[in-house]
Order: structure tokens, then sequence, then C-alpha cells
């Protein structure tokens, strides 16, 4: 049995002011929730609340009950992993060796890879169709191989929970599918995953539910054909769009653009 | 996928460890009277009762803590170079660069001036100058605006300070003090392993062991810090208490290294650089490997430093100055071609 992860009334707070208050939601194990929201609106804070790398202002993040600050830093990596938005090191790790640091949390302090962590390394890269780039130097990938590289490492981590901060920002759409497809697999082991995305159509296909943040707070939050309407879209964002339903059902997004006669 | 296997790190560890043997028999085999290599190696390794007496004490008691000291200070800059390369997430990082090697030389030379008058122990050196490293680093923490956020050149810039501020200190105690010679002043500030003192091999010694030590047994966390601090704590690292420990390994080894050889430069910077390039950049072979490899590179580079000129003598911090100081331009170049390194 795996846990949820649950905002238990948070107050996101940066350098001193708030951004987020009186959060409640929750993401269930099996379930892809989407955060959604403009930019500089606290999504990226709430994963690294979640992740206790941040301190809420007030309120709590419950894993499975227990509050996230009060886990060891190890006992929490083993659960929860995050995919940053992008990450840059001055050493030329190679692919493999940033993928296989994902094992960091399950090893003792001393210690070599196993050949299973190997294994579990080599399955992942596949799996997102970087196999090629085990050997290369992490400081000569593009942004999306990076990402991939990030992701890679995050499932190699094996957790119960996993964040993601706009994972598919730097990548073409064949690879937004695929890493998405992974998001769902994920979740389809019973694990849960909590997405940022900018995507709102893909996110609406990928997620079970989407919260839809605005200024300081949820705007709306539901089943993503029910929230991404065009009066919580004005709210959240600041725009007009239109929704509509795609062919199997799902919301499809159009914003309009303003043209010079507007 | 290359990985770290038990027996890659025999390999390179073995192959680095019978280099620095080689070069640690070389290096006691040389100087101004011919010692033959099979008798050094007789005299280091087993029945030496076939050698006199005199050629004895000049492997042993003349040569010996000279290169013995060589190879810990070697390896203790070297590894204080790549962890603190690791935790300031900063490929120019390197003791004496920083300014660490500067705080503790200031607080050594305050020790060794007050020891004079105040007829302190002469293990009071080593300590000032780990004190005197520790509060450098604390200093360079504070004003880079710490947690590995500092830019390259905030960080150069400060330990340009530094070291200025410490040189001056140094120049100004020891004329206050009145007991130095000219000429030791400026070994101390150019570095140097020429006035060895048998008892001091004990405290460097140890404080070179256990500065090693706890690096090795943090060399996994040094991977993840090197990440950066969030993605650290996001694999599991306790950065703060893991960072605090490599702090005080680092200042220990730099101190001890600074209170026997003055401001050694760059070695720190030359052989962490050059083994990534050749073995990589996991911190778990890279640290050990660095440790042989700076020993071996010190030891070397003492021993032409006291034989390229014919009858005199170089500091060996000339040496490692022109190899560091050229390495040192192209990596700020390369640096700066590929943007700030945030």
């Amino acid at each position: 049995m795996t846990a949820d992860l649950r905002f238990d009334g948070v107050q996101a707070e940066v350098g001193g002011r708030t951004l987020l208050a009186g959060l409640d939601f929750a993401v269930r194990p099996g379930e892809v929730v989407g955060l959604i929201g403009r930019n500089g609106v606290g999504k990226t804070t709430l994963l690294r609340i979640a992740s206790a790398a941040l301190a809420p202002g007030a309120g709590r993040v419950l894993l499975g009950g227990e509050d996230v600050t009060t886990l060891s830093r190890r006992a929490l990596a083993r659960r929860v992993a995050l995919v940053p938005q992008d990450l840059h090191v001055p050493f030329p790790f190679r692919v493999g060796e940033l993928v296989l640091m994902g094992r960091a949390p399950h090893q003792p302090l001393l210690g070599l890879e196993s050949e299973s962590d190997v294994a579990r390394a080599r399955e992942a890269l596949d799996r997102l169709g970087i196999g090629d780039l085990a050997d290369r130097d992490i400081t000569h990938l593009s942004g999306g191989e990076r990402q991939l590289t990030l992701f890679a490492r995050a499932l190699v981590q094996d957790p119960e929970v996993l964040l993601l901060d706009e994972p598919t920002a730097f990548l073409d759409l064949k690879h937004r599918v695929e890493v998405l497809a992974e998001v769902r697999a994920f979740a389809a082991r019973g694990r849960a995953a909590l997405v940022v995305s900018h995507d709102l159509s893909l996110a609406a296909r990928t997620c079970d539910r989407v919260v839809l943040l605005g200024v300081g707070g949820i705007v709306a939050a539901g089943a993503p054909s029910e929230v991404l309407q065009p009066d919580a879209l004005r709210r959240a964002f600041d725009i007009e769009a239109e929704s509509f339903a795609a062919p199997d059902g799902q919301v499809v997004v159009v914003p309009r653009i303003p043209t010079a006669r507007d | 996928m290359t990985r770290l296997s038990r027996s890659r790190l025999a390999l390179v560890l073995g192959v680095l460890l019978a280099a620095v043997v080689v070069i640690t028999l070389v290096a006691l085999a040389t100087g101004p009277s011919n010692v033959g290599a099979p008798d050094v190696v007789k005299i280091v390794f087993g029945d030496a009762s076939d050698i006199d007496a005199a050629t004895r004490d000049i492997v042993l008691r003349v040569r010996g803590p000279r290169v013995l000291l060589g190879l810990l200070v070697g390896a203790a800059l070297a590894t204080a170079g790549a962890v603190f390369q690791a935790l300031l997430r900063n490929p120019l990082a390197d003791p004496y660069v920083l300014g660490v090697s500067g705080g503790a030389a200031l607080a050594g030379i305050s020790a060794l001036a007050l020891g004079a008058t105040f007829a302190l122990p002469t293990s009071s050196v080593p300590m000032a100058a780990f004190g005197g490293g520790l509060i450098a680093t604390g200093l360079l923490y504070w004003v880079s605006g710490g947690r590995g956020r500092s830019s390259p050149t905030g960080l150069l810039l400060t330990g340009v300070v530094f070291n200025a501020f410490a040189s001056a200190g140094i120049v100004f105690l020891a004329s206050v003090a009145g007991f130095f010679e000219g000429s030791r002043i400026f070994l101390w500030l150019i570095g140097h392993l020429s006035a060895v003192e048998i008892d001091a091999v004990g405290v460097v010694a140890a404080s070179v062991a256990l500065g090693l030590v706890t690096a090795f047994l943090l060399s996994r966390s040094l991977n993840l810090l090197a990440l950066g601090d969030e993605s650290a704590l996001h694999l599991g690292v306790p950065v703060e208490s893991h960072r605090r420990w490599l702090l005080l390994a680092t200042s220990l080894m730099v101190g001890a290294a600074v209170a026997v050889s003055g401001l050694i430069g760059f070695v720190g910077l030359i052989v962490p650089h050059t083994l990534r390039l050749v073995i990589g950049s996991d911190h778990r072979l890279l640290l050990p490997a660095t440790a042989l490899t700076g020993a071996g590179f010190l030891v070397l580079s003492d021993t032409l430093a006291r034989t390229v000129l014919d009858g005199r003598e170089l500091p060996v911090g000339a040496v490692t100055a022109i190899v560091g100081g050229p390495l040192f331009i192209y990596l700020l170049r390369r640096a700066q071609a590929r943007g700030p390194m945030t």
C-alpha cells in the first residue's frame, strides 16, 4: 500500500511574501493530479514544500498521514522524488551516473551500486528512449535530454509519490507524450503523481484531476473537463479562452490571442 | 553504462598507489649525495645492515621526513581542493585560490609569533592554522552568500582579497615579532617543504588522516552536493550536517598542511581537474585518487624543486604555481565561455 500526499491548510511563502494560503487538496495513490496556474503563483514553491526542501508558512504536508518535515531526509527521499525543471552541474558526470544517483537514498553510506541498481537505471533510460545517452557527459546534453535524464533518475528512485515541475517544458511532442505516458504508468502501479504543467490540453489528457491556482489560492479543482472552463481560466490567467470537447470527450483549451484592434 | 565497480576502484587506485611508491623511492634516492635506488629500497623495506649509517641517516632522517610531509601535504591540499569544488559547485575552487590557506597561514604565523613570546608548544601552530582555515572558510561562505549560490568571479575576488590581507598580516606579524629572517617569510608565502621538523610529522599525519577519512566517508554525499543543495536534499542527504563535516575536514587538512609548508598553491586545482578528465567525476573514486595523485604530485614537484637548479633549492610552491597558474587561467576562460555556472 502506498501513501497519499495531502496538503493540509498549507501556506506558501517566498522571502516573507505569502503566495498561497489555506491550501487543502490531496493526491491519492493511483492518481495523477495537475497543478496549473500562471508564472510566480507558487507552483514550484508548493512542490518544494511537499518535498520538505522548504517549510510551509502554516499548515503541513502529510505523506500517508505523516508530516513530511518529521521524516529523515533519507526516509523521505525513498518515498518522494522530485523532477526539477532543470539542473546545471559544472562537473562532467555521465548520464548513467546521474541516473544511478537516484538509488542513493536506498543505499548505505558507503558502497557501490548493485547489478540490480544498474539494471533499473538502464531500464529507465531505455523506456524514455535515451539508452544511447548513458555514457554521455551531462554538461553536453540539450535541455530536453537533461529533462529526460532527470525524469529517469526520479523513476530509479522508486518513490511512492512523484513530483514533477514542468517535466515536458523542453521536450518535443513525441517525448512529451512518452513522458506523460510514463507518468500514467507510474500511477497505474498504485503510486501518486503531482505534475506542474503549462500545457493545459496535455495536462487534461494526463491528469485525473487538476488544481487550478490563482493569486492567493485555489480557483477551482476537480476533473479537467469541469475545471478548465472559460470562467475559471479567466480568473486564473486573466485571459479569454474557449474549451472544447475533443472527439474522445477530453477537454481542449484554446486561448484567444488579442489582436491590435482589441 | 560506465559505473563504479569494485574492480575499477581497485585498478585505478592500485595504479596510482604504485606510482606514488615509485615517486617516493625516486625522491628518497635523489639529492646532492648519491644513494642508489636499490639501497633506498633496502633501507625503506627491509634489511639495511650492509649500508653505512651516514647513508641511512640521509635517507631516513634528512630526506625521509621531507618526503613524508610532502606526501601528506600534497594529499591534503589536493583532496581539500576537490571537496571545495564540489561543495561550492565551482571547478576553480582551491584552498589557496579561495584564501583558506591564507587564513590558516596567518593564524599559524600568529601562533608562531606568540609562541616565541609565551612559550606555546609547537603543536599549537597546526591547531591555530586549523582555526584560521576554519574562520576563512566561514567568511568565504558568509561573503559569497553560501549554499553554493556564489558566482565564480565573486568567490575568486573574495579569495584574492583574503590572500592579500593574509599576506600583509603575515609580513606585519613577522616584522613585529622580529624573529623572522626575510627569507623565511618569503618561504612561508610561496610555500616550501625545506624547513621540515620531524616532530611535526605526527600531528600533521593525524590531522590529514582524520580529514581524509571524513571526506572519503561522505564521498557519495559529495556527488549529490555537487548537483546543488536542493538536489542533494531530494536524494536524501542531510545537507547542513554533511556540509559542516566536510568543511571541518578540509579546514583540518589545510591547517595541518599550511602549518608545515606555508602557502603552496594550485595543488587542489591541478590534481582534481586532471583526474576528472581521466577517471570521471564520481567522488567515491575521485577523492582517494586525488589524495594519492596529490601526494605523488607534490613529492615529484619538490624533488624537481631541489634538483633543477644545481646546488640551489627552489621552493616547491614556485613549481606548483608555474604549473597551476596557466591551468587556472585556462579553466577561468573556459568557465566564462560556458556562461555563468549557477
